[in-house]
């Protein structure tokens, strides 16, 4: 067939080597606006599996490629003044110049036709073609000409590409404190003399710096100055790099006819997991096996390779871009973790983007998380510690015997919730929720060596509803409900009960239901101590602008923990349950669930149990494994209060990893309870 | 695992000879339920209708529909079509229920797309409410979708896709269950396409069938299967995966279809 593509990046280059080899009879023609040797950037970083897939397709690119790179096993994290390192990682970088000269030769071997020099305003300049191949990169000309669905969004901070004649022996990463807030490098060597030296910052702290407004030469001086210590003499190099802001692309197809989205015109990954190169090479992989299958011989059979390919290609990429989100996340929002000590910030850094476990760095570098856990138990001279989940927990005079937290039934977890129990009959979601603590087993749960936390609720309007098992917020029939107060007179589902709008002398009575009930949880010898502040549940309902129009918020539920702290002893815990997002247009957000959290722990509250959603019935949730990790470690961050999380955490794994990097200090675990 | 067949009430010229016989061969064969799709501005037999006909020529399978599009009936009268067909079939009915897809229907059944979730969580509040006892699944893929499944109904119903696509929706449905404190697990259904004896004529009927989704249908009629590996191999993929029941719907409706679905799951 006849291929015409445009862009002689790794995508490019990499599918027309792959296509001529499958069947040298194609007629491949490549247009690049750049001269041979011209690129942007320094190095590109492999990793150790990508290396496997480029074996397997083109075995002399391979051995090319491999023959040129820079390998290491090492991550350097430079925090605080101190580096820490952590091995067995397997990394391989080659400069790009290296890797597309490369990717040219073999082209020429194989007879591809290159034109450089060749800028492409106007696709309809190109000659006719059996397929056209947009590999013109993140600004893509080809792509703007059809309708792919393209959305485009600036991720992370500001960044700048630059090299460095040191030759580094580890990726680096480092954090600089300035007056205007946080800056870091992600460094990495490349060949025998270059590394390449990524600076990057949050918007606001690179204009507060004055990085917006200084020169080429300006800009290099205040990095070297910076990044002194690292850089040991070294200058930055610069090649006509300038700050720019990494833009996520996402397509909603991605071909159009016989038009076909390649690399990083198709799908961008942010730089910080260093996968754009792997992930466009094996696209090249992807569609040339496509046409392998499919054929090429009319244009039903390229069709069919091109869905074949996207539908192969876009489950691994979305998987790359979920963990470029949550890396690019991260390091937007790395200065709240300088209050970590630095192992333990080490250990956040390398699982931000989930895709390195406790157990896989345990795998890679065992010394490295003996020590992570050593510090986790704060016994750093014993020999080994306990895995995280199982280190006990100080919280004011209360130790729990280890992190897992399970409603109902011990089985083995350090706290034992209630499930929820009302301060009043009133105050019940379903005709079995218990009123008042008088009948649980404390006893039993201590027995079993566990902690024990009553959880006080009240459900405010989502009470008077059947029990869970068949189905959630389905009203009881009249005659069997109660009358349901909330903070507006709003009802929350369809079919609900309209609420009242609770009045001052309510208000009054309800408080006072959760200090007594505090006080009687006391007496009956329960450890912590849980107020429902979440979910919808009547507390809820003041702190949402969904549920409630006046200006202070607060003001009820903290005069509910006031109370209950007065009631309940000074030197047990007391956990707030609070919903620190709404998942609502027009709701609380993280930010405000932030300021409520600093509020709570001001106002005596030892822990924020963390949630998010069911404020509103129609909301938009984001479901996914771990998926209020995020939001609780940026409440222990932020807010500097111990957090309790659940979320689907399913694996002592995830347990291990969400609490050695300090994004919580206990779990839920989420294991399937019998209906 | 179980799996169902789809009946072919969306594949055009359906007659009422073809979905009786279909439902009689399948309720002899392997399959464990009888499903049908949704669909208003379409050449299709409307699925209470289809499984009313199959109610009354079988007696073992299930029926179910997979999913219908609560929103283009009022809730009454989407309640009774569900009560007649469980009545019909002494209650071997499981009703599967999602917004759909397609602006087109809301438009032909004088209903209001922008409040179509809305609308589902009310009909489903409203089956839930009646305490009937006939099962609901809840189809969708946003993060509404999922709390909506997790708050009223007993299960899941994926929208099709590789195994892979059902993992990744399974886990967003068990932790959405969770999150709204159900005791137990979701039950997790998924689908499929296949056409055994004619495929390029079943590929072709996709194309059309979603040329709404525009180059998306080319995707769609891609993913059909049309071997006895490709069935063996996506019906492997989703049991690896959790699914509880995996339905194969037609592309193509001739009899032998069921047959030669039989025989290769034999
Ligand atoms: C700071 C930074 C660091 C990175 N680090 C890594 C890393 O460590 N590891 C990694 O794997 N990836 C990394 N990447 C990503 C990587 O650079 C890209 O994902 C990769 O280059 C994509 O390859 P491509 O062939 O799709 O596009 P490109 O490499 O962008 O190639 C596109 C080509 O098309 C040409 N072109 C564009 N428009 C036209 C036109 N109109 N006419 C003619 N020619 C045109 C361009 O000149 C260019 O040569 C990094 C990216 C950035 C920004």
């Amino acid at each position: 067939m006849k291929v015409c593509v445009l862009g002689a990046g790794p995508a490019g280059l990499y599918l027309s080597i792959l296509l001529k080899k499958a069947d040298p009879a194609h007629e491949i023609e490549i247009f690049e606006r750049n001269a041979p040797g011209a690129t942007f950037g320094w190095g590109v970083v492999f990793s150790e599996e990508t290396l496997g897939e480029l074996r397997d397709a083109d075995y002399a690119t391979f051995l090319r490629i491999t023959d040129t790179f820079a390998r290491w096993d090492a991550i350097d994290i430079r925090y605080r003044g101190e580096v820490l390192r952590s091995r067995g990682h397997g990394f391989s970088a080659i400069a790009r110049k290296k890797l597309l000269a490369i990717l040219q030769e073999r082209c020429r071997e194989l007879g591809v036709v290159l034109h450089f020099e060749t800028s492409v305003e106007d696709p309809a300049e190109l000659p006719e073609a059996d397929l056209v191949v947009a590999a013109d990169g993140v600004n893509s000309v080809l792509r703007r000409s059809r309708d792919f669905g393209t959305r485009s969004a600036p991720q992370g901070g500001k960044y700048i590409w630059y090299g460095t004649d040191l030759v580094l022996d580890a990726f680096r990463f480092s954090f600089a404190e300035t007056e205007h807030g946080l800056i870091q490098t992600h460094s990495y060597p490349f060949d025998e003399h270059t590394s390449t030296v990524i600076v990057e910052c949050p918007e606001p702290t690179w204009r507060a710096a004055g990085l917006d407004r200084m020169s080429e030469e300006e800009s290099i001086n205040f990095c070297e100055e910076l990044f002194a210590r690292d850089l040991a003499g070294h200058r930055l190099l610069s090649n006509k790099s300038a700050w720019l802001s990494f833009p996520r692309i996402r397509n909603r197809r991605w071909s159009d006819g016989n038009v076909v989205l390649l690399g990083d015109s198709a799908h961008t990954a942010h730089f910080s997991i260093g996968s754009g190169t792997k992930l466009a090479m094996e696209d090249a992989v992807s569609l040339a096996n496509a046409f392998v299958r499919h054929g090429h011989h009319d244009r039903a059979a390229i069709r069919a390779a091109l869905v074949h390919y996207e539908l192969e290609r876009r489950p691994v990429v979305d998987r790359f871009q979920q963990a470029a989100a949550d890396s690019a996340g991260y390091f937007e929002r790395v200065r709240h973790h300088t209050g970590l000590p630095p192992r333990q910030f080490a250990v956040n850094l390398l699982t931000r983007s989930g895709r390195i476990s406790h157990a896989n760095l345990a795998m890679r570098d065992p010394e490295f998380v003996r020590r992570a856990d050593l510090d986790f138990a704060g016994e750093p001279d014993r020999l080994f510690a306990p895995p995280p989940f199982l280190t006990p927990l100080r919280l004011g005079k209360a130790v729990i015997p280890n992190r897992l937290v399970v409603t109902g039934e011990p089985r083995g977890a350090g706290l034992v919730r209630t499930e929820p129990i009302a301060v009043s009959e009133d105050g019940r979601i379903t005709p079995e929720t218990p009123v008042g603590v008088g009948s649980w087993p404390v006893g039993e749960v201590h027995e079993s060596g566990a902690l024990v936390m009553a959880c006080l609720t009240h459900a405010g309007r989502r009470g008077a509803t059947r029990p869970a098992r068949y189905g959630v917020d389905v009203p009881l029939p009249e005659n069997e409900a109660w009358p349901l107060v909330s903070a507006s007179a709003v009802p929350y589902g369809p079919l609900s009960q309209v609420p009242k709008a609770a009045g001052e002398a309510e208000l009054n009575r309800i408080r006072d239901e959760f200090a007594s009930a505090a006080a009687e949880a006391a007496t009956a010898g329960f450890d912590l101590l849980e107020l429902d502040f979440a979910q919808g549940r009547l507390l809820a309902s003041f702190l949402s602008p969904l549920t409630n129009p006046a200006e202070d918020r607060l003001r009820f539920p903290l005069e509910v923990l006031a109370a209950c702290r007065e009631a309940w002893p000074e030197e047990r815990p007391l956990v707030v349950r609070l919903t620190v997002d709404d998942w609502a247009p027009r709701g609380a957000t993280i930010e405000d669930g932030v300021a409520y959290a600093r509020a709570f722990a001001e106002a005596g509250a030892s822990m924020i149990h963390v949630e998010a959603g069911q404020t509103v019935a129609e909301s938009r949730p984001v479901y996914r494994r771990g998926f209020l990790t995020t939001l609780s470690d940026r409440v222990r961050a932020e807010a500097a209060v111990p957090t309790l999380v659940g979320g689907h955490l399913t694996t002592t794994d995830e347990v291990n990893t969400v609490l050695a990097a300090g994004r919580a200090d206990l779990c839920l675990l989420d294991v399937p309870v019998e209906a | 695992m179980k799996v169902g067949i789809g009946l072919p009430n969306t594949t055009p010229d359906a007659t009422g000879r073809l979905l009786a016989e279909w439902a009689r061969r399948a309720d002899d064969g392997p399959f464990s339920t009888v499903a049908v799709l949704d669909r208003l501005v379409y050449d299709s037999v409307e699925p209470f209708t289809a499984l009313a006909a199959a109610a009354a020529v079988t007696e073992r399978v299930r029926l179910a529909t997979n999913i219908a599009i609560g929103p283009l009936r009022s809730g009454a009268m989407l309640a009774k079509q569900a009560d007649s067909v469980a009545r019909l079939s002494g209650g071997r009915f499981t009703l599967g229920l999602g917004v759909g897809a397609r602006r087109d229907d809301y438009t032909a059944a004088e209903a209001d797309h922008r409040t179509r979730g809305e609308r589902l969580s009310a009909q489903l509040a409203h089956l839930r409410a009646e305490n009937t006892d006939i099962e609901l699944l809840v189809g969708g893929s946003s993060g509404a979708a999922f709390a909506r499944m997790a708050r009223y109904a007993d299960g899941f119903a994926h929208g099709g896709g590789p195994p892979r696509a059902f993992a990744s929706a399974a886990t967003r449905a068990r932790a959405a269950w969770h999150d709204l404190g159900r005791p137990g697990t979701p039950k997790l259904w998924g689908q499929g396409y296949f056409a055994l004896g004619d495929p390029d004529r079943g590929s072709a009927y996709l194309r059309d069938y979603y040329a709404f989704t525009g180059p998306f249908a080319e995707t769609i009629a891609a993913a059909n299967l049309t071997s006895a590996r490709a069935i063996k191999d996506f019906v492997r993929g989703y049991a690896a995966e959790g699914c509880d029941e995996l339905i194969l719907f037609p592309t193509v409706s001739d009899l032998d279809e069921v047959d030669r679905l039989a025989e290769v799951l034999a």
